[in-house]
This record gives C-alpha cells, structure tokens and sequence, in this order.
C-alpha cells in the first residue's frame, strides 16, 4: 500500500486475477466460528455441508482421508459472518467473541 | 500533406449532420444514445447510416441516457471506439456515467447539441449541461460552426484515444444555433479520415483470454492515487491537442486552437465567449472599431482543461475583458467562465478588468446589440474603476 500513483496501474484495473486472496480479511472478525464434532453430519458420514455452501468466504475447509472426514476453518479469511452457525442444522457451530 | 481540392465533397450540413458524417467517417465499432432535442440528427442520420449498410458499427438503441452512457463504458473496456450524443436532461440523466467515464479512461466522444436544463423545460441553447458536467473529467470543446464541429469531432478520436490522454471527450455546439442550421461544410475523403484517425489501440481492455476487472472498488487507501493519475493526464490535453490539430491542419489547412483570438493585439476592451457567440462577437468587434472602441475577441475552445496561462496572456494587455456566458452557477462568486478568467489571472502581472455578463439563458437570442449594451457598460465601468461581481443581460428587468 505503499505504492504512488505512477507505480499502480491505471484507472485502478485489477490486472492480476485472483489476487483477492493476497487480501486477507480475517482481521474484519469480531466473532469466530467454533465447531464441535459430535453432532456434525459431517464428521458423522461426509454429508450435509450446508457450512460450507453458505460461506461467501469459503473458509470452511471440509477435508476426507482414507475415509476419516475432518473439519477446519481458514481463520486468514473468515470475517466472523455468522452465516455457518446460522445454517448449521444440528447447531454444531457457535460464535464466541474474539 | 494538404489533401487536393477536387477531393473534398464540400455540401450544406447542418452542425448535427456534420458531426454525423464526421461519426460515420470515424468508423465507429459502438453507438448508444437516446434521442433528445437538438440532438437527435445526430444519432438519426446515424442509424439511416448503420440502416444502409454505411457504417459497420453496432447501433444500440438504449431505454435512457443513463444505459447510453453506461454501453459506451462497456464497449469503450473491450477496446471499440465508441461515441454517444446527448443534451440538457438526457446529459443530467447520465451524470453518474459521466464521471465513470472519465474515472476509468475510457476514450469516449460524446457530441452534445447545448441545450438548457429544467424547468421550466426550454429546448433551446444556453450553456447549462455543459457547465453541470464540468467537473466529470471529460475534455470540453466547444465550437462555433458545423465545419469545426466535423473537425472537432473527427479530432476528438485521435485526442481522447492517445495514451497520454485516454479521456472522453465533449464536442458541444449550440442547440439550434449550430445544430439545426445549415452551414457550408467541406468534408475530408474518407481514407483521409481512416488514415487520420487508425484503428483504435487500446492501452488495455477487457479480454476473457486474459482477465482483467475494471471499475473495482477503491477506499481510502488507493481512491487519491488514481485521481491523481487523472488530473496528470487532463492537464496534459492541451499540449497534446496541439499535436493532433497540426497534423489535422496539414490535410485541410483548418486551425482553431484551444481559443481563437481576434484583433485582441491593441485593445482594450476585449469580449470572451465561447461556440456561436464568437462569430457575433466578432462582428461588433468590427463596428465597434469602426467607431473608434478598440475591441477585440477571445473565442474560447477548449474549455476544460483550461488553457489559464494561454488565456492570461491572450487578455492581459487590455484594459477590461468582458465575459459573456450562457450559464448560472446559481450563488456562485462569478459565472463558470468568468470564475476561471478571474482564477487565470489572479497569479498574473497583467491583471484587466474582469466584467461578467450571464447572456442567453434558455436560447434567450444574444444579437449584436447585447454585445454592444455590455461593452458601453464596461467603458463605464473602466471610468468608475470598478465593476459589479455579475450581472445579466437581454433579461427585462
């Protein structure tokens, strides 16, 4: 951001596509999303997913290994919405204050 | 080299027929508008253009000013070269384009016939649309017959699509005036033109093959920077106008320069007008001398960027300048003109009397004799040694 005006290109043209992940808006969250496995469709047998669809930073991060399924999030770009433990329907989410 | 006499079709045009033949000699890829008076020849003699197999451009017949504009944009970002034509409130109804437009460089010309705004709603000239975009980044040219409106408006590609420039571009004659009267226009041959003005290249544009995103989002941290960019590349258009009009006057003779200057030399009362004033200021600059009043003429052009140290100096010398102005900036210290002629002499040694006359509102007619009746005011004026901040004339009060 340190950039002068001759140095950037002009008439403020994103010319690199896809370089919104350089833009990290994890430090936006004042709430984090916390799973627990126990009742998580999930983690019970791959389905469900719902967290996943709905997260418009897609920073939920559903993985699968040798039939074993494990859930992250990608605290770099969760901006703390809410949207997944809103979603969630066995209400395996919940928010704590940062 | 000059292009020969037996190839020019020389024919009577109206100033809208004229910038639409200078459209169509353009070779346009693009064309959004939406008709409104005293614009609309243009775009009509456009379509029969596009309807006959003339042109080869896309002609989009668009629901309002502000989807004209907007097409241009879009058309203007996947590298066309792209012109629109408007007035009054059909130039309002675009305004927040307008200043996309220029934001995002897009070397657009739009052709605009000056035409009051409302209400009450009037259809004939002043300078009011012109003087509301003012501020939107586009270049304004303002000319006074049908043959430099064709020049200007063939000029305006080669000027708006440099790389240095890369702005849109207004080409404004009075509504009526110069939009519905027929003038003698000499047109230049086609390949001439096609010569003249090249195939667009544009410094970057919208390619599925190689993303890119226009127009995104800038805050706080990067808005400055780019206003920055623009207002360096504005106030580089009068240099760079310079070049392109040598190299127009060298196929057709024809020069108009930012302003035109008549027998301003030795006087002291000088008139500064801008599009069809300038014949009728000139005119009684004639009869006024023949009686003995020094007067002289600025016709300003360009009126954005404006030429401020060109202009000082072209008025320094005389004695009193008297603007003439088809325009209210309603509560304003002075009238856009005159704001500006004040502005570019407040830095100079040479400082004339500045006497703003608003004239002509809502194609109020300004003949000779309102020059006349605001140069008599000004050689009083000179007497006193002062001047009121404005005033307007030809209105009854």
């Amino acid at each position: 951001m340190s950039e002068k005006y001759d140095e950037i290109p002009i008439a403020g043209n994103i010319i690199e596509p896809g370089n919104s992940e350089k833009y990290k808006t994890g430090g936006w969250r004042a709430e984090r999303p916390i799973h627990s496995d126990e009742k998580c469709l999930w983690i019970k047998n791959g389905t469900c997913g719902r967290c996943w669809i709905f997260c418009p930073d897609m920073a939920v991060i559903l993985t699968e290994k040798d039939g074993k399924y494990s859930y992250a999030y990608n605290y770099d770009f969760c901006k703390g919405c809410g949207i997944c433990a809103k979603e969630c329907p066995t209400d395996s989410i919940h928010m704590e204050k940062e | 080299m000059s292009v020969s006499k037996d190839k020019i079709k020389i024919e009577g045009l109206t100033g809208d027929a004229a910038i639409a033949h200078a459209l169509k000699q353009a070779d346009l890829d693009v064309l959004a508008a939406y008709p409104i008076t005293p614009q609309t020849i243009i775009v009509e003699d456009y379509q029969r253009f596009a309807a006959d197999g003339e042109v080869k451009a896309r002609v989009i017949p668009v629901e309002s000013e502000h989807s004209a504009m907007s097409a241009c944009v879009g058309a203007s970002a996947v590298g066309g070269r792209v012109a629109t034509a408007s007035a009054s409130a059909g130039l309002a109804l675009m305004w927040e384009i307008l200043y996309c437009a220029a934001s995002m460089r897009m070397p657009i010309v739009f052709t605009v016939a000056n035409r009051a705004l409302s209400a009450p709603i009037n259809i004939h000239n002043d300078h009011s649309d012109g003087m509301g975009m003012r501020d939107s980044g586009f270049i304004q040219l303002y000319c006074q017959s049908s043959q430099e409106a064709y020049d200007t408006t063939i000029m305006a590609f080669k000027l708006a699509e440099r790389h240095d420039v890369l702005l849109p571009v207004m080409v404004g004659i009075d509504g009526f005036i110069v939009s519905h009267n027929v003038e003698r226009v000499e047109m230049l041959p086609d390949d001439v033109v096609t010569k003249f003005l090249g195939v667009r290249e544009p410094f970057i544009s919208l390619d599925p093959d190689k993303p890119i995103t226009m127009g995104p989002l800038a805050l706080t941290d990067y808005y400055f920077e780019f206003k920055e960019q623009q207002d360096e590349a504005i106030m580089g258009v009068g240099e760079a106008y310079k070049e392109v009009e040598e190299e127009f006057t060298k196929l057709t003779g024809r020069k108009y320069g930012l302003f035109e200057t008549y027998k301003t030399d030795d006087a002291d009362i000088i008139i500064l007008a801008m599009s069809s004033m300038g014949g009728t200021a000139k005119v009684v600059a004639d009869a006024m001398r023949e009686k003995g009043d020094k007067v002289g003429v600025v016709r300003l052009k360009m009126f954005r960027p404006f030429p401020t140290k060109e202009i000082a100096k072209a008025i320094g010398k005389a004695k009193a300048v008297a603007v003439f102005e088809k325009a209210m900036s309603f509560g304003a210290a002075g009238h856009p003109l005159a704001l500006e002629v004040r502005t570019a002499l407040y830095e100079a040694k040479e400082r004339p009397m500045v006497v703003n006359f608003v004239v002509g509102l809502g194609g109020r007619d300004v003949p000779p004799m309102t020059f006349v009746d605001g140069i008599e005011k000004t050689k009083e004026y000179l007497k006193k040694g002062e001047a009121p901040m404005y005033e307007t004339l030809g209105v009854r009060k």
